[in-house]
């Protein structure tokens, strides 16, 4: 029996603009994914505990300010803290070529950058989410 | 519109049958749709029939006269250009300083301050949001000594060269600080001019930086009107803003609708803050986007003109005909800015500025090429900057005043735009007004929408962005960036320390506490916060005294 696949979009920090991140969560929602938007400001801590209450299988970022080196790797820590390491993790966003590799080596693999097409970023999740039980 | 009335052949539909059909019976139109980006269908051809309801002297009218469709200035870019004023702001406030003084070395005409995340939500930079942001999307102004280095050897008392500042939910905090080193340059608060963008309901609707409550923010932004009318009459108190609502998604049309809406409401709340239209409407001004589409966006300027003037005419009774001229700022669209094939910006950016040149833009900013992919550096801002230069000294388009005026297609499209603007205020007119349906999320559902339709779109290929879902190239070159690294933080944090061991911290408690209280009375906090800011308090303590008193918002996100 499948189950949907389950999606935390979220937006770290303190950076307002939800346009990417609300027509994502949408466009996941189309494609028969179960998605909870946690809106705007959220700390790791935040998305973290979010994640774990909601049971979900993907967390989406939403970051387009430049803080990604600082709350991509504090979210991947509290992960795994929590026994969450099979959780996957992808970004969207404004990201330099020159954090790419370095955002793979803690583990995260979606990174999609302005202009990405949706049913890449669906294909991407529907791929690598972790299998429900 | 169009008299069609009892079966007579008119010139267009005789047009179509002998002309037109045959020429589709032998070769086809493309496929289409033939809408405009914002999803409004456009006829192939508009011709006088499409007019015949506009009366030239009462709906357009020559420039300098009521109701301005044609522009304010009778004699348009005859008498001055457009203030070329580029925003900017990055790193540290001598960074920022360096880069304002690059840019009027290269024929820069004003000046536009970008603010850092931490500064625009009011955190200072060791509050734990703050992480990661400091310096990143603007500069940092933690206290009035980063607003004294920000502006040395700026003269701030130069009419030249103005200074604009995107600052919403803590606009009178940095405007308390911009007076104070105007103070100190010996500038007179009665001769100074700039603006502040001080427009909180484009926060609610689309940017998302608000911090207080609607009915609190409001509270600020009157008494910033009522402070300034008497003490700096020539400053441009808010700008109202249609660009963040643009950039979330909204078409060319809500954009229009959605800003003057919030401009009417600002102007009621001052009237209901006991102050005459004619004193605090004339310096208010506004910002629009312009974004990828020719005509629609010229159309939108053009009737953004008419309909305020009407509105201030017909709507609150102002009498001062600079009550009725709107002025604006254009900036062209970031959203519209590919990272793929970054070259390409520079072709849509020069179209949109020139859409906004031949829309009557008082003032324009260009974005640079690498702007999807972070701020520019200084060799793409001067291209951006060069990009207006062109239009203003070689197109030649700078000779004439409104030059698509009576263009049947363009006074057609921009009497649509007004018709659609007024529905859309009959709407919130009945929910009580723009505060009202933001409370509701109105505005924010019609946006969030708007966007998904576009993306849609641009998905099944009805839309095509050039080198994104059409013209492809897979062996592209990365461009060299501007990368703000964690110096600007440590630096930051170090002299908020300092600060914090050396100014007289009982006169910081005092003037905040002395806030506080006025937050909870009726006072005008303009000049206590002046007070507060010549204590060296920080933005993010100015801030949270009044989130102590009046709390913070918190939005229901809408999908």
């Amino acid at each position: 029996m499948s189950q949907k696949i389950r999606v935390v979009i979220a937006k770290p920090g303190l950076d307002g603009h939800d346009r990417g991140a609300k027509v994502i969560a949408r466009a996941l929602r189309d494609a028969g994914m179960e998605v909870i938007y946690t809106g705007l400001r959220q700390t790791p801590e935040m998305i973290v505990a979010a994640t774990l209450q909601e049971d979900a299988d993907v967390i989406g970022l939403s970051i387009l300010s430049g803080a990604h080196m600082h709350i991509c790797p504090r979210v991947m820590e509290l992960l795994k803290e929590k026994g969450l390491d099979d959780v996957q993790v992808v970004i969207g966003g404004i990201i330099p070529d020159i954090d790419i590799p370095k955002l793979n080596a803690i583990g995260i693999r979606g990174i999609f950058i302005p202009g990405t097409p949706m049913q890449q970023i669906i294909d991407f999740i529907t791929a690598n989410a972790r299998a429900r039980v | 519109m169009k008299s069609v009335a009892g079966g007579a052949d008119t010139r267009k539909a005789r047009w179509e049958r002998e002309v037109l059909e045959p020429t589709l019976k032998k070769s086809p139109e493309r496929k289409g749709p033939f809408t405009t980006i914002s999803g409004r269908p456009i006829e192939r051809l508009y011709t006088a029939e499409d007019t015949e309801a506009i009366d030239y002297d009462r709906d357009v009218a020559n420039p300098g006269e009521f109701p301005y469709t044609r522009g304010i200035h009778p004699t348009g870019y005859r008498g001055k250009l457009w203030t070329m004023r580029q925003f900017a702001g990055f790193g540290t406030p001598e960074e920022t300083n360096q880069r304002y003084k690059d840019l009027i070395a290269a024929g820069g005409t004003g000046l536009s301050v970008a603010f850092d995340l931490p500064t625009l939500m009011g955190r200072d930079p060791d509050h734990p949001l703050s992480l990661g942001e400091v310096g990143k999307c603007g500069v940092s102004i933690v206290s009035l000594k980063d607003m004294e280095r920000l502006f040395d050897g700026i003269p701030l008392d130069d009419p030249k060269i103005t200074t604009s500042m995107t600052i919403n939910s803590p606009a009178s905090m940095i405007f308390a600080m911009y007076l104070v080193v105007a103070e100190q340059h010996g500038a007179d608060w009665t001769k100074i001019s700039g603006t502040i963008q001080n427009d909180i309901l484009k926060e609610f609707i689309a940017q998302k930086e608000y911090i207080f409550p609607p009915r609190q923010s409001m509270r600020l932004i009157t008494d910033i009107f009522a402070f300034c009318s008497k003490e700096v009459p020539k400053w441009n108190t808010i700008s109202v803003s249609g660009y963040h609502i643009r950039e979330a998604g909204s078409t060319s049309l809500q954009e229009l609708a959605f800003t003057l809406r919030d401009g009417l409401e600002y102007v009621q709340y001052g009237v209901d803050a006991g102050l005459d239209v004619d004193d605090f409407v004339p310096r208010l001004s506004f910002f629009f986007n312009s974004h990828s589409d020719f005509f629609e966006e010229i159309a939108k300027y053009r009737a953004a003109r008419k309909l305020w003037a009407e509105a201030m005419k017909n709507r609150f009774g102002a009498k001062n005909p600079r009550s009725w001229q709107l002025r604006f700022h254009t900036q062209t669209a970031g959203v519209s800015l590919t990272a793929q094939q970054p070259y390409n910006n520079v072709v849509r950016t020069a179209l949109q500025a020139l859409a906004a040149v031949l829309g009557g833009t008082n003032s324009l900013h260009t974005n640079s090429l690498d702007e999807a992919l972070a701020l520019p550096t200084k060799e793409t801002a001067t291209i951006a900057l060069r990009t207006q230069q062109i239009i203003a000294h070689e197109s030649g388009v700078t000779n004439v005043v409104d030059p698509l005026g009576g263009s049947y297609f363009i006074e057609r499209l921009t009497r649509e735009m007004e018709e659609g603007t007024l529905k859309y205020w009959e709407t919130i007119d009945r929910m009580g007004g723009m505060v009202e349906a933001i409370e509701r999320g109105y505005p924010q559902q019609e946006v969030a929408e708007a966007s998904y339709q576009f993306q849609q779109a641009v998905e099944r290929g009805e839309k095509t962005i050039v080198g994104v879902n059409d013209f492809v190239q897979t062996d592209e070159k990365p461009i060299e960036i501007l990368y703000i690294d964690d110096t600007t933080a440590n630096r930051q944090l170090e002299r908020l320390e300092d600060l914090k061991r050396t100014r007289d911290n009982d006169a910081v408690r005092r003037t905040l506490g002395a806030l506080k209280d006025g937050a909870r009375g009726a006072a005008n906090t303009m000049p206590l916060l002046l007070d507060c800011v010549r204590a060296y308090a920080t933005v993010g303590e100015m801030c949270d005294a009044l989130r102590e008193v009046w709390g913070e918002y918190e939005e229901v996100p809408v999908i």
